[in-house]
């Protein structure tokens, strides 16, 4: 607007006019810190996974300045706490995998069916009742899944199998297994439905019942997303803790037998912080090797399932 | 016309023997998803079962004892709800602003790759992880100590995953009109998201929020890692104080205990009778991690229902 041709009301209106993009500054600005606030609050994720690395690490190299890394391997006895201390991690590991077996063995054929019926055959309502009531299983505390395994399945699977101990590995692991239950049918019902229908209905076409459909068209279809939930179930099963912790004993036993008791690695950890932990105790520093070796198994195999996902992707 | 009739009848015994395999998987479905129900059912009874006798009112109001019918789990309720509220004050604004950024601001770029891929991880990483990220950090680092902020600030970081992608997909759910026509009407990015996309995400946020606690409630492992004690007798600090400035944070430092511990204690008793204390704790807490969810179902139903695009 040209200064020469000013007048008394063009002058008001340029005035407004200020204090309007002086306000649209504020609120730019405003604007600007919001934004900046929120990057801050989303960096929360990184520093807690940085975070976690970093004090897994640091806590536990005093541990390795004093066990070899070949001691930690190979040792068949885990006996941290004791005068004679042995630091081998294979009871621990051991303790783990089978318990994380046991799990899957119940929880992957259970969780598959389950999955395929509610995506494949189940009416819409059904499916819109269950599947939330399905995910309580996965709410349920896991101390409660603890009592369960210890005071309910135990004794029911001694009736079966005689001279079965109080304290074992079976019943923990089937109990995770139904824990577990819901993160597998859930994880690849989504993967199933995301199946584009004209699949189904060129098999449909072919004369294929709706069984052959679910087994040959659509389990085969969203495979990738199907081994993301078992992988979500592995996951699942090895960080579990109070289930061992109550129902399978805290000896560490190198045994790969699901009959006898042992102790896992997440359940070490739980024994151990139970006591008074002195910082910088050897029980403390072990307690985050532990955890190192825990972290470990799990980045282990969520990379095999980042793998196995991407070999088995179809786009469609 | 005899081999077309045994041709015939060969096709027929094929699709009648397709279609039994089909009603045959139909059942073993159905059968399996009851039976897991029922599992769910046979829990709850076991323990309301197993610990009648002990739903008194001196049980909630009782501290542990070492006399099991003496004890009770009011040290452990009081902890439990001071710990649920450091929680929900911690995750509630950093979940729902990080999910905010990831949804509304977030570029594409490798910053965002990296923050996507940690929300992702960190669904995953075992809870026992974060007790000793909490013991390596708040407990000695931060020097908080074994305390009740301690506690909170783990499950928070904990639940902070559910809380972000719940969010996320209420977010996602608000039409992409409604923010094209603030935008159109001159509001600013943080306008249009405070304004117009929060409220209509409400629901889905408050549901992730409620289902992140419920998951929380119930974590025992990291809580037992920092170092929480099972016989307290004694409350934490009021956090009201009859005088000037008549609010107190001296609880946020307090030692304390929570209901899962109190009853993995109580559990790992060989005594019978602490036992019966374990089902009633563990029923209670079956109960409000129930209740919890239900409120949370019903939220998103009636959220979505009160919604017409």
């Amino acid at each position: 607007m040209p200064v020469a041709t000013v007048t008394a009301s063009n002058a008001e209106s340029i005035a407004a006019m200020r204090v309007q993009r002086k306000r649209m500054k504020v609120r730019e600005i405003r604007d600007r810190i919001v934004e900046s606030f929120l990057l801050f609050a989303a960096l929360v994720a990184v520093f807690t996974t940085v975070a976690i690395v970093y004090i897994l690490v640091t806590e536990s190299l005093p541990f390795f300045s004093h066990v070899s890394l070949r001691e930690f391997l190979t040792d068949t006895m885990w006996t941290p706490m004791f005068d004679q201390a042995r630091f081998g991690i294979m009871p621990l590991v051991a303790g783990t995998l089978v318990t994380t077996f046991v799990a899957l063995c119940l929880a992957i054929p259970c969780g598959t069916v389950i999955a395929i019926y509610l995506s494949e055959f189940a009416p819409f309502k059904v499916r819109e009742i269950v599947k939330p009531a399905l995910e309580l299983l996965g709410a349920v505390p896991t101390v409660v899944y603890g009592y369960f395994a210890l005071l309910m399945v135990t004794p029911f699977l001694q009736r079966f199998i005689p001279g079965l101990p109080g304290f074992n590995m079976l019943s923990p692991g089937l109990v995770i297994g139904i824990m577990i239950i819901p993160y597998v049918a859930s994880v690849s019902e989504d993967a199933m439905r995301a199946v584009p229908n004209y699949m189904r209905e060129g098999s449909y076409a072919m004369g294929s019942t709706r069984f052959q459909t679910a087994t040959r068209v659509v389990v085969p279809g969203a495979l990738s997303g199907i081994a993301a939930a078992y992988i979500l179930g592995i996951s699942r099963a090895v960080g579990e803790t109070m289930v061992v912790a109550v129902a399978a004993g805290l000896q560490p036993n190198l045994t790969w037998n699901p009959l006898n008791s042992a102790a896992t690695i997440t359940s070490f950890i739980v024994q151990v912080s139970l006591g008074d932990l002195p910082h910088g105790s050897i029980g403390y520093q072990s307690i985050f090797a532990a955890g190192l070796v825990l972290m470990l198994t799990t980045l282990l195999f969520n990379v095999a399932g980042f793998f196995l996902t991407r070999r088995f992707r179809e786009v469609y | 016309m005899k081999a077309a009739q045994s041709a015939w009848g060969e096709l027929e015994r094929s699709v009648r023997r397709r279609k039994f395999i089909d009603q045959l998987f139909v059942l073993a479905g159905m059968a399996i998803l009851f039976a897991s129900l029922l599992t769910l059912a046979l829990l709850f009874l076991k323990l309301v079962h197993d610990g009648a006798g002990r739903f008194t009112w001196d049980f909630l109001t009782n501290f542990p004892s070492r006399n099991a019918g003496r004890a009770g789990i009011l040290a452990a309720w009081v902890g439990t709800c001071l710990v649920m509220l450091v929680t929900v004050l911690a995750a509630m604004p950093i979940g729902v602003a990080a999910a905010i950024y990831l949804e509304e601001y977030a570029p594409k770029n490798w910053l965002t790759a990296i923050i996507e891929i940690n929300v992702t991880n960190l669904a995953g990483v075992p809870s026992i992880i974060y007790g000793l990220l909490a013991l390596g950090l708040f407990v000695y680092k931060f020097g908080l100590g074994q305390s009740i902020v301690s506690a909170g600030l783990t499950l928070a970081l904990l639940i902070l995953p559910i809380v972000v992608v719940a969010t996320r997909e209420a977010l996602r759910a608000v039409p992409r009109a409604i923010r094209e026509a603030a935008y159109a009407l001159g509001a600013t990015h943080w306008e249009v998201t405070a304004h117009h996309v929060l409220p209509y995400s409400t629901g889905g946020i408050l549901t992730g929020m409620i289902i992140g606690l419920s998951r929380a409630i119930g974590e025992t492992a990291p809580i037992i890692t920092i170092g929480a004690l099972a016989f307290i007798a004694f409350l934490p600090t009021p956090p009201m104080t009859s005088h000037f400035p008549y609010l107190s944070f001296t609880w946020l430092t307090d030692p304390f205990t929570v209901m899962p511990i109190q009853m993995f204690n109580w559990l790992s008793r060989p005594d019978q009778a602490f036992q019966t204390n374990a089902a009633a704790a563990g029923a209670i807490l079956l109960g409000m991690t129930l209740l919890m969810n239900g409120v949370a179902i019903y939220v998103r139903y009636r959220f979505r229902k009160k919604i017409n695009w």
